[in-house]
């Protein structure tokens, strides 16, 4: 269904080792780990961050995808994201430490990532957002709820600009795809279309 | 001591993930949070669990951590005076 | 747009299976928080309230379930089945559900859970609650830190909103798990005794727990005596710090200016104030900042933590559902454990349960990774 009025703006993907922005392909490296892909992006894209290090990889994963799409954002821009498994990655690490027979120790630098919304934390901070924040877990990417909620933070003055999207880390593998959605934009803001642009990898 | 000092920059730059800093980096009276190397409150915590874990040190009050941990000379001195491991 | 409402409700918690006996216990100030010592939970004796898991698995066996479901799935089931049922909404295609959690039902990691690791996926626990009763949409699982409780009753709002449902399920809860004190412990935010909220003496958080289900609706003839409707609510991030709260109390004070906005009211036109105050130093500070920002220093406040502690990702929705009684029955509820003001702004602590014509309530709710909601209700006589 077609949203009047609402544009996709622009959309990243950050999947099998390569990270593009509307469709072209920024930046790719052969790197089979996440870690080190990741680390090379950063410094390709000559992201001046220390915090980006302290990150869990769920959040450097949404960071990145942020990094090249909110460069010249609106102010008031929401953040509606969404994956499958939400910071299990990182929850893992957490049981895992508490779990030690030879002596448990909760590493306070791990538990606060075992909530997937501290990557839009990270994002707010990174690009001085004081908006809307909501995280989602659904089974697959549902651009339907996704756009329905987007479209009411935009109908009702909440926000100038939504980004949302899918950041899924699990297991190693990664799959990002970010969108801003706007007045204005290259594509209209509809359900079909961004099912196609998440399909195409 | 010295051993000791080495050996604090080099876990504080492991396990605080400071990938841009060398521990040639870090003076021994370099403050550690603010200015300094910029750690911040997570980090301050994470200093407490080092103590624990690796020291044997369990701090009465997480207050006192903001004395001990102003730079790797008051770490450093701290440690070898109440470590029991 | 479409007036949106609460209505029918349930809580389960350390005072039973219902709403009202919590309301119950609150209006006796009598507190659900017990020293608890379970060194398989954390290696000190701690506060907390927990849920008598036997009567609600009594509970659970009447609602003749055909698989094993987790402990948290049984609460879950067990509240939503008590709001379903007397709401009597048909499930059809224009009913939502909305599952509210941080955690899940992230115990299975633990090697000793019987259940599979698969089932700590939040689609997983969605997937199991929406066939339990037979829901023809998805579940939607809000994930977002401490707020999200209050946070899903906008979602559902917002959703209605956009027509996609006519009505929604809201259903939140998280358990008291080693996962969540070993955590909350090595932040050194527990404290040792029962917490008090904007105290001189406070000392910390208690980790607590409660299953919680409300009905939010567009539809007038489905409301309840203690029904509300939603006025105004925002969500702000502090763009700060991902655990630290905000010196300013900056995304606390701007999610309650914009939902005072949308609700088109003035500081004075909100008769209490149900806030977080979670007792850690750091956090009653921030909001008693921000509440000063937003000139509401002067309304009624209360903290329900020292009743229930903090119950995560359940506590907004518990914390609505109790604001909801106490507006309808013109009772303001004391700020258990509170005795002299400990934060550098005044704020108008509740002391004690006391008698005042209310209309109008503010929920907030703050939590790690900045987030931070408001959002406003208004008494509603069906």
């Amino acid at each position: 269904m077609n949203m009047p009025g609402h544009y996709i703006k622009s959309y990243c993907r950050i999947a099998n080792g390569e990270i593009s922005r509307n469709g072209k392909v920024l930046f790719s490296d052969a790197s089979e780990e996440f870690p080190a892909f990741i680390k090379a992006a950063y410094k390709y894209f000559e992201t001046d961050y220390s915090k980006f290090f302290k990150m869990d990889n769920l959040s450097k994963l949404a960071f990145m995808g942020a990094e090249v799409l909110l460069k010249d954002q609106e102010k008031n821009t929401a953040l509606v994201l969404s994956n499958k498994a939400s910071s299990l990655d990182t929850d893992r690490k957490h049981q895992a430490a508490i779990s030690d027979r030879s002596g448990a120790f909760a590493s306070p630098a791990v538990f606060v990532y075992t909530l997937p919304n501290i990557c839009m934390g990270e994002i707010s901070i990174r690009h001085k957002l004081y908006s809307e924040n909501s995280f989602f877990i659904f089974a697959e990417f549902n651009p339907h709820l996704l756009s329905d909620y987007a479209n009411d933070l935009l109908e009702t003055g909440k926000a100038d600009e939504v980004l949302c999207g899918w950041v899924e880390y699990d297991k190693g593998k990664y799959d990002a795809f970010l969108y801003v959605i706007a007045k204005k934009g290259l594509l209209p803001h509809d359900t079909g279309e961004l099912t196609k642009l998440y399909r195409t990898k | 001591m010295s051993e000791l000092k080495q050996e604090l920059k080099e876990k504080i730059i492991e396990q605080l993930n400071l990938e841009d800093v060398s521990v040639d980096e870090i003076a021994n009276n370099d403050p550690l949070f603010g200015e300094g190397l910029g750690l911040d409150s997570i980090d301050a915590l994470e200093l407490i669990v080092m103590l624990d874990k690796d020291y044997g040190i369990k701090l009465a009050d997480p207050k006192e951590g903001r004395k001990i941990f102003e730079s790797i000379d008051t770490m450093a001195a701290y440690i070898a005076a109440n470590r029991s491991n | 747009m479409d007036s949106v409402y609460l209505s029918h409700n349930n809580i389960v918690s350390a005072y039973g299976l219902d709403s009202a006996a919590a309301i119950d216990g609150i209006k006796n100030e009598v507190s659900g928080l017990t020293l608890v010592n379970d060194p398989d939970l954390l290696p000190n004796p701690f506060y907390s309230s927990l849920i008598d898991q036997k009567n609600v698995h009594e509970a659970f066996l009447k609602l003749n379930p055909q698989e094993a479901y987790t402990r948290l799935e049984e609460i879950l089931l067990v509240s939503l089945a008590d709001t379903l049922k007397n709401s009597g909404v048909p499930l059809t295609d224009r009913v939502g559900l909305i599952i509210s959690t941080t955690k899940g039902n992230i115990d299975v990691l633990d090697t000793d859970s019987p259940f599979d690791e698969s089932r700590a996926y939040l689609s997983e626990l969605g997937g199991k609650i929406k066939s339990f009763f037979g829901f023809k949409n998805e579940a939607l699982v809000l994930s977002n830190a401490c707020v999200s409780g209050v946070l899903a009753l906008a979602v559902a709002k917002r959703l209605i909103h956009q027509k996609r449902y006519d009505h929604v399920f809201v259903v939140a809860g998280d358990l008291v798990s080693k996962f969540i004190l070993s955590g909350f412990n090595s932040f050194q935010a527990l404290s040792e005794s029962p917490c008090r909220p904007y105290c001189k003496t406070r000392t910390g958080i208690n980790i607590g727990e409660v299953g919680c289900s409300v009905l939010v609706t567009k539809d007038k003839d489905r409301l309840i005596d203690a029904s509300v409707r939603i006025l105004g609510e925002a969500s702000c991030n502090d763009a700060n710090h991902i655990s630290g709260p905000s010196r300013t109390g900056e995304g606390l004070y701007r999610s309650i200016a914009s939902a005072m906005r949308q609700a088109q009211l003035a500081p004075k036109a909100i008769d209490f104030i149900s806030a977080h105050g979670t007792a850690t130093m750091y956090n009653d500070e921030m909001e008693a900042i921000a509440f000063n920002r937003a000139h509401l220093q002067d309304s009624p406040l209360n903290s329900l933590k020292g009743y229930f502690g903090h119950t995560l990702g359940a506590s907004g929705l518990l914390e609505t559902i109790i604001g909801m009684y106490s507006l309808h029955s013109n009772t303001l509820f004391a700020s258990l454990g509170f005795q002299e003001l400990g934060v550098s702004q005044p704020l108008n602590i509740i002391q004690e349960t006391t008698a005042k014509e209310s209309s109008v309530f503010l929920k907030t709710a703050s939590g790690f990774g900045g987030c931070n909601t408001a959002a406003i209700f208004q008494k509603i006589n069906p």
